[in-house]
């Protein structure tokens, strides 16, 4: 599925590694979590468990660098258009004017890489549009032109 | 003292949005917490009258008592000041805390301070109001009382005056309206003339009015609600279902293993249900409903009132619904979605996002035609007609294709969405049918989605995203293609209706 006449912008080819990392930690926790019951038990069988979920870690950090290529935003003339995932495809369209405020925020390993993400917030909780892997300037100048944008469309609720 | 007794009566008389500082109603401390205080008085008093009885007349059991033994041990003297400084103090303590709650009413906002150690100072602005609710619990409406609530957007952000006097509360809030919404008129107009006739006189003509104010109503737009429709409609619900299911299952039971005294759990539940219906029906009943030049006005209850104004523009979503028990009666329910939260209980007893609790076909119009009044052109209403009663087909919704029926086995014919010049309505459901109409200046954001097994049926999801309530308005399957396009329609016709929409200031014009 695609839309007409769209130039995605897509986000920065460094928020590879952090999704990578950030799932590979995630991955391990995981898997040495639900290899407790089949290490104090040692039955065999157990070990299907802590297995299954690698197996299904390794697709997934498989598929991370089309995942994150699959995340785009544009600005158009009055609203923002966001896409992201690759089974799963989401996009959404936020008109500025609905814009209540913008949250930039930066983990540990988007500030090791020099990354930020940036959260767009509307009064509607299901909006849920955050665009990750963004280069620090480039977000704080977004976040900029999203403000003065919906300053400029200001209406009622 | 007098000259403040003076300045702390103007809930009785005066204007109250005129700028400056005023009281709520004298009785408040009494209904606000005061009444749980004369209530263990009264416990006191009670078991003191045992006491006494006892000793007069003898008989005095050998249980350990609190009066016995201060009256044993010549404390007496003690307890009696200990609670006449306690209950004074009480008294002080209420009485300071009613005269350091104060609020005033000005052109741009609505100001309220309390708070005796912890002061409270919360600032309302007049054109972010959502929605005026006035609230007369049954003992406050003996004392002729009502707690007006100003409900603004966000959590626990609401303007409470606990309480006014009956009357001026309906003042206040027509002043506050007319305020909100831009006019620049004289805001003082003329009042409700008040009923002569005595203090008890005045109290019963209050109780027994209508909720609605007939003077500010268009009489012919208010929905009456049937009493047999009422019950039937109570009794035909999806909880009762589950109770009857519960009742077969209990008699299967009994029945294989001859034990009785499953029964004896039985009487509970049979008390907690009676006064879930009963209080369900009390709530709805005298339900109201009217178009005012302030927005839609909405009354519920027998003994404990709500009756809230919402200014135009304020609702965010409306669903039509109907569950299938209903269907044979040809009856529905209106629910909606809007941004402030009231602490207020509606109808049924749910949060006050139900505007409609039955109503056949002809109600349901009206209903719609009050809180979706950018819906005029005769070919939006026979769209919405459609909506609620089609069975699908070549019906002026772009409706799913047949291959969607994977998914929707019943419904695929019906699920479809159609798009007028202000609104965009979603039609989905074939057994609990249900119409979402969400008007376009009021979405926040649209989406659209697709997942492996939509993909390979080559169909897609849409969502409107409005703010939190009842109403989701999502359609699970429609065409690909289809929805692509809906979707960029609404992307753009959100963006023109918000731009043109000035709703916030309702009566400035443009």
């Amino acid at each position: 599925m695609e839309l007409p006449d769209t130039q995605w912008r897509r986000v920065s080819p460094k928020y590879i590694v952090v999704d990578l990392v950030g799932t590979l930690i995630f991955a391990i926790i995981v898997v040495a979590g639900s290899s407790v019951p089949a290490f104090v038990t040692r039955l065999p069988w157990l070990w299907a468990l802590p297995a299954a979920f690698a197996v299904i870690f390794i697709v997934t950090l498989a598929l991370v660098p089309r995942r994150v290529r699959s995340i785009g935003y544009q600005l158009r003339d009055d609203d923002l258009l966001f896409r992201r995932g690759l089974m799963f495809q989401r996009f959404v369209s936020v008109p500025y004017g609905r814009m209540q405020l913008v949250d930039i925020n930066r983990g540990p390993l988007d500030r090791a890489v020099g990354l930020s993400e940036l959260k767009f917030v509307t009064a509607a909780a299901a909006t849920g549009v955050t665009i990750p892997g963004l280069p620090e300037a480039d977000a704080e100048e977004l976040r900029d032109k999203l403000v003065a944008l919906a300053e400029s469309r200001r209406g009622g609720l | 003292m007098t000259s403040f007794d003076r300045d702390a009566k103007p809930t009785t008389s005066g204007r109250l949005a005129d700028g400056g500082w005023h009281r709520l109603h004298p009785a408040t401390p009494l209904l606000k917490g005061g009444i749980a205080f004369v209530a263990i008085l009264g416990v006191i008093l009670v078991n003191l009258r045992d006491v006494v009885i006892n000793t007069v007349i003898g008989g005095r059991d050998e249980e350990f008592d609190p009066f016995v033994w201060i009256i044993e041990h010549d404390y007496a003297a003690l307890i009696i000041l200990a609670i006449i400084g306690g209950l004074l103090l009480f008294i002080a303590g209420f009485y300071v805390s009613w005269r350091m709650h104060t609020f005033r009413i000005t052109d741009e906002q609505v100001e309220v301070r309390s708070g005796i150690l912890f002061r409270t100072n919360r600032r309302g602005r007049l054109d972010r109001i959502q929605g005026i609710n006035i609230v007369r619990p049954f003992l406050a409406r003996l004392f002729g009382a009502a707690k007006l609530e100003i409900n603004v957007a966000g959590q626990d952000a609401n303007v409470q005056l606990a309480y006014l006097g009956s009357a001026a509360a309906d003042e206040l809030r027509r002043e506050i309206l007319l305020l909100a919404s831009g006019t620049q008129s004289e805001a003082s107009g003329d009042r409700a003339e008040s009923t002569s006739g005595g203090l008890i006189g005045k109290r019963v003509n209050e109780l027994l009015a209508p909720e609605l104010d007939r003077t500010a109503v268009a009489p012919e737009s208010v929905v009456q609600m049937h009493l047999a429709r009422l019950i039937g409609s109570i009794l035909l619900s999806g909880f009762t279902v589950v109770v009857i299911g519960g009742i077969i299952a209990a008699v299967i039971v009994i029945g294989r293993t001859g034990e009785y005294f499953f029964l004896l759990g039985a009487v509970p539940t049979a008390i907690g249900l009676f006064s879930y219906y009963i209080s369900k029906f009390t709530r709805s009943l005298r339900y109201s409903i009217a178009a005012t030049p302030d927005g839609v006005r909405v009354g519920f209850g027998l003994l404990s009132t709500s009756n809230e104004t919402l200014p135009p523009g304020r609702i965010h979503a409306v669903l039509v619904s109907q569950p299938l028990l209903w269907r044979p009666f040809g009856w529905w329910e209106i629910k909606i979605n809007r941004a402030a939260s009231s602490s207020a209980q509606g109808a049924a007893g749910q949060a006050q996002t139900t505007i409609l609790p039955v109503g056949n076909l002809s109600d349901v119009r009206k209903v719609l035609e009050l809180v979706l009044p950018g819906i005029v052109d005769p070919q939006s209403i026979q769209l919405l007609e459609r909506g609620l009663t089609s069975t699908g087909g070549d019906d002026g919704f772009v409706n799913a294709p047949r291959r969607a029926a994977v998914i929707r086995w019943f419904s695929w014919r019906r699920t479809g969405f159609a798009i007028t010049p202000d609104s965009v309505l979603l039609r989905r459901g074939a057994i609990w049918r249900e119409l979402v109409v969400v008007p376009q200046a009021r979405m926040q954001s649209a989406s659209l989605s697709q997942g492996p097994l939509l993909r390979r049926l080559r169909l897609a999801s849409v969502r409107l995203h409005t703010v939190a309530g009842p109403v989701d308005a999502r359609l699970g399957a429609i065409d690909e293609t289809h929805a692509v396009q809906f979707f960029e329609d609404i992307a753009q016709a959100a963006i023109r209706s918000a731009g043109s929409d000035t709703s916030h200031r309702w009566r400035s014009g443009s």
